[in-house]
């Protein structure tokens, strides 16, 4: 092709292009930033007897910053994140490593890999109901203890905590650190592994000082993930902490519960904001579009 | 690691094995319990022991009145699933065609998709339900909770879509181009085949995805119950073991899901081998 007709070509794949992304973005111009966008103006209404008054006042905002409750519970929501991604990603790394260091057939690789994969393509809900036969006040967990004589009654900690939360949490998104760990590990240069181990690294200094740091980007994805995820949750929190625990996510769902639309808008404009500036600040550290 | 390349297995080895196979358990170990509580016996409760074995907590869920709509709420979840499969694999493989060709403003298509992903999905349930209630339109679980559901699918599908073309070699492409095929026919019986595979991994994703979605659905479905909502419901109303034979079914139910899928990728890659491939008809 001459250069000239490969410039016109370009030119009407252009267009074919952008008839080929139109769907894409119509779903998210419709179903993503109109609707933030709603919620965006909803958070400056005012409402009366239920009703949406359509204005421009401050006061949800203003309620929503002075009340002490939403920094305690912001602090409680941060930290439950925190827990959660350190746990997730201490065991996400380990199971990725194992995966990709030590497991040596491709099979075998892919059959265990599966393996974790399975929970993640079941609900949710069912997942965390399936906690209470182990942790509920006569659940597995309590009866062990108490029959090895352990503890002389049963720990009520166990379900409807804080600890529940976190427990439940791990259970559902350490998937979300694996993959992208994982990722990242199999891309590794297996020569540089081995250059490491020839110059006398020790299996630690290679994880610490090799694979860490190319495996970066991988953490890093996992860990948008899993901090986004529980930053915006309220089903966990409400089914794992049984009135115990607190979130932002599920005050949000309280006062859409009692049809505080404009209040709820104010908070999810913030919460939006405040996920938003944790995830900014952890691309910061990777370029996502080499990762595809 | 020196070990790793003489063949012997080191300590190391075995210590992260012990440590997989604790996390698989810690997945697994959680649902069998519910699997094996679903045949409780009739006086039996919500822990073990198991008082006796019977299937009467699965027959109480196909009685409407006692757990309520199962039946309704699981067709209903399955028709979203797949409409919203259907749906996903088209917006995302179109989408794919569009990156692979370029396009101006693709950093921020791109940029939108992750942010669809990592934008609370209680924001996108409020969001859209303000939305219809804004627009005067009554949301069902086959408008907004569909256009909720998607905005979760869609940029799976995409990420799906776009790391397959990243490893997606040109040169057949050129090839069905150098013997004359058209743009459509090079997408038809060059391209469509061989990463039918991995679109049926979209599929996958899409329905199951769909199929168990929560918290998009919950402010977008209306006035009748998907699944996932008629589950949470019972939670809070139910305290028999039929919650968990719910569960049981629903998930044995994805698993077939799974299972489907990775036959029909094994049987459709299997296919697509070289030998057995047929050619592309050149254009004439």
């Amino acid at each position: 092709m001459s250069p000239p007709a490969r410039g016109a070509s370009a030119l009407l794949g252009s267009g074919a292009a952008y008839g080929q992304i139109a769907p894409l973005v119509a779903v998210f111009a419709g179903f993503l930033v109109f609707p933030l966008a709603v919620i965006g103006v909803a958070s400056v209404w005012d409402y009366e007897n239920y009703r949406l008054v359509p204005t421009f006042v401050l006061r949800n905002y203003a309620e929503l910053f002075s009340s002490g409750v939403t920094y305690v519970t912001y602090l409680h929501t941060f930290t439950l994140a925190f827990l959660t991604w350190g746990a997730t990603l201490l065991l996400g790394f380990t199971v990725a490593y194992f995966l990709a260091f030590h497991v040596r057939s491709t099979l075998w690789r892919t059959v265990l890999f599966l393996l974790c994969t399975i929970p993640f393509w079941t609900s949710n809900v069912i997942r965390m109901i399936s906690w209470i036969p182990f942790l509920g006040r006569h659940g597995i967990v309590n009866s062990a203890l108490l029959a090895v004589g352990a503890i002389h009654q049963p720990l009520e900690f166990l379900l409807y905590s804080d600890f529940a939360v976190v427990l439940a949490f791990v259970h559902l998104s350490t998937l979300f650190m694996v993959v992208p760990i994982f990722n990242s590990m199999m891309r590794i240069d297996r020569s540089v592994i081995e250059a490491a181990v020839d110059a006398g690294a020790s299996s630690w200094r290679v994880i610490a000082e090799v694979i860490v740091p190319l495996s970066k980007p991988g953490i890093a994805i996992g860990s948008i993930f899993v901090i986004s995820l529980v930053m915006g949750d309220f089903v966990t929190v409400r089914l794992m902490g049984g009135g115990k625990s607190a979130a932002v996510g599920l005050m949000l769902a309280n006062s859409i519960s009692l049809l505080q639309y404009p209040q709820a808008a104010a908070g999810a404009v913030v919460l939006l904001g405040v996920v938003l500036a944790v995830v900014t600040g952890i691309l910061r550290m990777v370029d996502i579009r080499k990762e595809l | 690691m020196s070990a790793v390349r003489d063949g012997r297995r080191p300590r190391s080895f075995w210590v992260l094995a012990w440590v997989f196979a604790g996390f698989v358990l810690f997945l697994y170990g959680p649902l069998s319990a519910i699997v094996i509580l679903s045949f409780q016996g009739p006086s039996g409760g919500l822990t073990f022991p198991m008082q006796d074995v019977s299937t009467r907590w699965f027959r109480a869920l196909f009685e409407q009145q006692r757990v309520g709509d199962f039946k309704g709420s699981f067709l209903r979840s399955f028709e979203l699933g797949l409409v919203v499969t259907a749906l996903t694999v088209v917006c995302a493989l179109a989408a794919g065609l569009a990156f692979r060709r370029g396009f101006r403003g693709s950093t921020v298509v791109l940029y939108l998709a992750l942010a669809s992903m990592i934008v609370p999905s209680l924001l996108i349930s409020l969001g859209i339900g303000l939305m219809f209630t804004l627009l005067g339109l009554e949301p069902a679980w086959y408008s907004s909770a569909l256009g909720a559901h998607l905005t979760w699918t869609v940029p799976f599908g995409l990420l799906i879509v776009l790391a397959v073309f990243n490893r997606f070699d040109k040169s057949y492409e050129e090839a069905a181009r150098d013997l004359g095929a058209t743009g459509w026919q090079t997408l038809r019986y060059v391209v469509l085949p061989l990463i039918a595979p991995s679109l049926i991994g979209v599929a996958l994703f899409s329905f199951t995805l769909s199929y168990d979605e929560f918290s998009r659905t919950l402010l977008t479905a209306g006035t009748f119950n998907t699944l996932p909502l008629e589950i949470y419901g019972m939670t809070t109303n139910i305290t028999s073991p039929a919650l968990y034979a719910l569960g049981t079914l629903t998930t044995a139910f994805s698993l077939g899901v799974i299972l489907v899928a990775v036959g029909a990728a094994l049987v459709i890659q299997r296919r697509a081998r070289p030998g057995r491939a047929r050619a592309a008809e050149p254009a004439s």
